[in-house]
């Protein structure tokens, strides 16, 4: 790491953001977090909160976790992280339920179930407690914005054909219900999550062949 | 891998404990205020939903004020009183005393110039705490409105019983059989209700704990209402039912 005089967004450093998007997704690839992805995905705007707590949780964590690597006693780094994602969730609850009291409601107990968001723990674990600040916050969004963006395709499409509905509005017209049409009720329990998940990995596999395992 | 002397550990962990104790104090205080407004604000709503009224977080305050007409509480023997402030009467300790004991609040609302009695219900669901408002009409038997919330109920199943869908299955239902002896609601399994039946509502398909949740919560907490509906209606004829023109809510 020779990053005296590196740029702040330098292609190394952008690499850190788009990755986990694509070729090291959390959910996709890496098969963590999936638990509230099945959870919070029933509608869009949850989803989308969830997303951003898990991004400010993840960024903040691994930016405080990078300063104090150097003082960090291995022995206990765990606890460490842990006291860290702790307070920083538990910070993120003590707002949502001050500023959006209907969408912490809605969440209810999955905010503070971030803490055991596998991610959050891996990144910190696999990435803060080795690179520089910086880096590190690169490195949290990134994964962050990946776990966001399968959490919202999930959603999307759980939202749509379970409610009828895309953030709250209705989409699909009444006429097409009196044609016969009914929302799948399946679509709305957990099951249906781990199938669409399932889809988006299988997708993703065929388009991006690096992925595929050559047994 | 720098090794680390015990005594380094403790320090470093004490350190980081307080740092984020005192953090978490500070926010939690000064949060305070508006996670309390919130919650305020939501029971107002539920109250107004449980008179047919939609509100939004930003007009709840007012429609409160427009449609209820006062609150109060009453003691076991049906008697008012208006020392305790009705609307900040927790309904899970005040049913976890002895029935004596307790202050159980009544709001009053006048909605097209006839009065709705408004009373809170609290009790278990499957996975945790179920709560709401049922408003009578005032013949203090037939449902007016209701609404229920939960904890933790499972979506999809219990959790349906904060849908409109299952809300409205209570409208004009009523809670006095034709003796006036108190019968309360039954929820009875999905789809088997007498349509005919003035006292059965369907419950969910799927969610049966939380629907015979429902059913023992109104058992439980309208029955402690009984001897306050006995006193008003004895008392109905000599009430003069006050119309106050201002408060034309229509």
């Amino acid at each position: 790491m020779s990053a005296e005089k590196e740029p702040l967004f330098s292609s190394k450093n952008l690499k850190l953001l788009t990755e986990p998007l694509n070729d090291s997704n959390p959910i996709t690839v890496q098969v963590l977090g999936v638990c509230s992805a099945l959870a919070v995905t029933v509608k869009l705007k949850p989803a989308f909160v969830m997303a951003l707590s898990v991004m400010v949780v993840m960024a903040v964590s691994n930016v405080v976790i990078s300063l104090l690597r150097k003082t960090v006693p291995p022995r206990i780094r765990i606890i460490v992280q842990l006291v860290v994602i702790a307070a920083m969730v538990i910070l993120v609850d003590q707002v949502l339920k001050a500023f959006v009291f209907d969408i912490s409601k809605q969440l209810s107990v999955f905010v503070g179930l971030i803490i055991t968001n596998c991610i959050i723990m891996g990144r910190l674990e696999a990435f803060a407690l080795s690179n520089k600040p910086w880096q590190s916050f690169l490195d949290g969004i990134g994964n962050a914005a990946g776990y966001g963006v399968i959490l919202l395709i999930v959603a999307f499409f759980r939202e749509l054909l379970g409610s009828g509905t895309i953030w709250g509005y209705k989409v699909i017209p009444e006429s097409v219900y009196d044609f016969g049409y009914e929302n799948n009720g399946l679509m709305i329990l957990p099951p249906m999550a781990l199938i669409v998940v399932g889809a988006i990995i299988w997708i993703q596999r065929a388009k991006n062949k690096k992925l595929v395992e050559s047994n | 891998m720098r090794s680390y002397s015990n005594t380094y550990i403790f320090i470093f962990s004490s350190i980081m404990v307080i740092i984020v104790a005192a953090l978490l104090s500070v926010a939690a205080i000064t949060l305070q205020p508006y996670q309390k407004r919130n919650i305020e604000i939501n029971k107002k709503q539920n109250i107004l939903t449980s008179i047919n009224i939609e509100s939004t977080a930003k007009d709840a305050e007012a429609l409160y004020k427009e449609y209820i007409l006062e609150s109060f509480t009453i003691n076991y023997k049906g008697e008012v009183s208006k020392t305790v402030d009705a609307f900040t009467v927790d309904m899970k300790k005040e049913l976890a005393k002895h029935i004596e004991e307790r202050n159980l609040p009544v709001f009053v609302s006048l909605l097209e110039e006839t009065k709705q009695y408004i009373i809170p219900v609290y009790g278990k669901g499957l996975w945790g705490p179920i709560w709401g408002y049922v408003s009578l009409k005032d013949d203090l038997s037939t449902i007016f409105g209701a609404n229920f919330s939960h904890k933790a109920e499972t979506p999809g199943l219990g959790a349906e019983i904060d849908t409109k869908d299952f809300q409205l299955r209570f409208l004009g239902k009523e809670i006095l059989d034709e003796q006036g002896r108190f019968v309360s609601i039954s929820i009875v399994k999905g789809g088997t209700a007498d349509p005919n039946s003035k006292y059965e509502v369907d419950g969910i398909s799927g969610g049966t704990i939380t629907s015979n949740g429902v059913d023992d919560m109104l058992k439980d907490c309208l029955s402690s209402y009984e001897s306050y509906f006995k006193t008003i209606k004895q008392a109905i004829p000599e009430i003069d039912v006050e119309k106050d023109l201002n408060n034309d809510v229509n």
